[in-house]
């Protein structure tokens, strides 16, 4: 067993720890990501969060758009955020919900304004931003400290056999400890979800669990499937790597969530956990950038990622660790794995070590090493939309 | 210990795993059964690529596939001992 008890994080206002210390550029909406690009190219150390929506959304679709907005705001990674939007009024709703957390957070309207005024002001502001949390020191925190996520992509069956139970070991080991971690990818458990229903911590949230899953089954699958899913469900990729049906890929995901953890509560898409330390499900897309967004929202710091054919996915303020077992992936694409496993599968690493090496980085990267998808620029920002705008 | 070719999750699997590269019809594998470390030999009917599944046993049109002791899929057309098992003979049951 590793050491690995403390690492250097940045402490929050409201308690929580990051481990990155970005000056967020936030736009409520599509048209205001030009501005907060602009004031990104203006002021060194901010960076943008350009994204496709926030115009005309309503209902749960809305609701899900704040939440995304205010938690990526919110997100300890996140020293402090400014936020600029076309009108005034949701532009503060979206300020007020990451105020809550005490960091620095300041939004501009564009109405009234035009884009060179607001990116002026938006400016000034973002640098006195930068100076304040350029005076932020790292300091010693407990391991309980640290948020770690998860989801697979480019799945094979290396991942169920090697990268996925990687991760299973991990949270094996540090949910003990006093961790929050979270799995989602609601359509992927397709197969194994009456396995998964067993993993709950009571009957209760094993209902709630299924509940959330048959809703899933219901309103997204069943009411826009074609024929079947299998052109979708497996991938491609999937495919190609060896995995033949949705139920195969599910058994392997579910090995992620390790042998002895039982998870505690079900969450909405970005929603917080708020039951305290240990293993959340959330409910979510199993499209990588959706679902990596989402887990980032909802206040995770850093994040493990098994793939098996490869997935190059990163995030802008959620650190992306990629885990492989699959030697023809380590063998082509090396540059975005940060953790390799393919001992798994000839024997020479066992379980024990794999989960070990992966803490390892997991504190690593949690002290301020990059991660592969980091230096490679991967900043992948996707909002999950639920249904047409009005 | 040498290193397997071909790994099995659970005891009561009927397909098992490629892990190398390269792998030629006619090659007799090491398989190791994952959960608790036993060995076998099994012949490979066909090339196979990494990553990709190996009846363990004769599958007919109907008989349900079996991985991490788990339902996987039902198989569509049969194969033999030693064959490839993917998208052109196992099929989900679910959509």
């Amino acid at each position: 067993m590793s050491a690995n008890n403390t690492f250097m994080g940045y402490r929050r206002e409201n308690g929580r720890v990051g481990v990155r210390n970005y000056v967020a550029i936030l736009p409520l909406d599509d048209i205001s990501n030009a501005a907060c690009e602009a004031v990104a190219n203006n002021i060194q150390g901010t960076m943008a969060l350009p994204h496709a929506y926030g115009r005309l959304q309503f209902g749960e679709d809305l609701d899900l758009h704040f939440r995304t907005m205010i938690g990526t705001g919110s997100n300890p990674n996140v020293a402090a955020c400014v936020v600029i939007g076309i009108e005034p009024v949701w532009t503060q709703q979206v300020v007020e919900g990451i105020a809550a957390t005490g960091k620095p957070v300041a939004g501009f309207a564009i109405e009234k304004n035009g884009d060179i005024t607001t990116i002026a002001e938006a400016s000034r502001k973002a640098k006195e931003f930068v100076h304040w949390a350029t005076e932020r020191q790292r300091e010693e925190c407990d391991i309980s400290d640290l948020w770690v996520s998860t989801k697979c992509g480019e799945s094979d069956t290396t991942s169920g056999i090697g990268s996925n139970p990687t991760v299973g070991n991990m949270y094996d080991k540090l949910i003990p400890k006093g961790i929050c971690g979270v799995f989602g990818e609601t359509s992927e458990l397709t197969g194994a979800e009456h396995l998964c229903a067993k993993r709950a911590a009571s009957p209760e949230v094993g209902e709630k669990f299924m509940k959330t899953f048959q809703a899933y089954q219901d309103e997204v699958i069943e009411a826009h499937k074609t024929t079947d899913l299998s052109d979708s469900q497996p991938t491609k990729g999937n495919i190609e790597g060896g995995l033949s049906t949705i139920e195969e890929k599910a058994f392997g995901n579910l090995e992620k969530i390790g042998k002895n953890v039982s998870f505690i509560d079900v969450l909405g898409p970005a929603e917080e956990p708020a039951k305290g330390p240990g293993l959340y499900f959330m409910d979510s897309s199993s499209a990588a950038a959706e679902c990596v967004t989402l887990m980032a929202a909802g206040g995770f710091v850093v994040h493990a990622f098994p793939t098996g054919q490869g997935n190059i996915i990163g995030n802008p303020i959620l650190p992306v660790v990629k885990i492989t077992a699959n030697p023809r992936t380590m063998r082509t694409m090396s540059e975005h794995i940060d953790v390799d496993v393919t001992g798994i599968l000839t024997r020479e690493l066992t379980m024990d070590q794999a989960g070990d090496k992966l803490i390892d980085m997991i504190v690593k990267t949690s002290n301020g090493r990059m991660t592969a998808a980091e230096a490679l620029g991967h900043k992948e920002f996707v909002m999950t939309k639920l249904y047409r705008s009005a | 210990m040498a290193i397997p070719q071909l790994l099995v999750h659970d005891k009561s699997d009927n397909v098992g795993v490629v892990v190398v590269e390269d792998l030629h019809a006619g090659t007799e594998m090491l398989c190791v059964v994952t959960e608790d470390n036993s060995d076998f030999r099994l012949v490979a009917e066909q090339d196979v690529p990494i990553g990709h599944k190996i009846a363990l046993s004769d599958l007919a049109p109907d008989d349900t596939v079996v991985k991490y002791g788990e339902d996987i899929g039902r198989i569509v057309e049969a194969v033999t001992m030693g064959g490839h098992v993917h998208v052109h003979n196992l099929k989900t049951k679910r959509w």
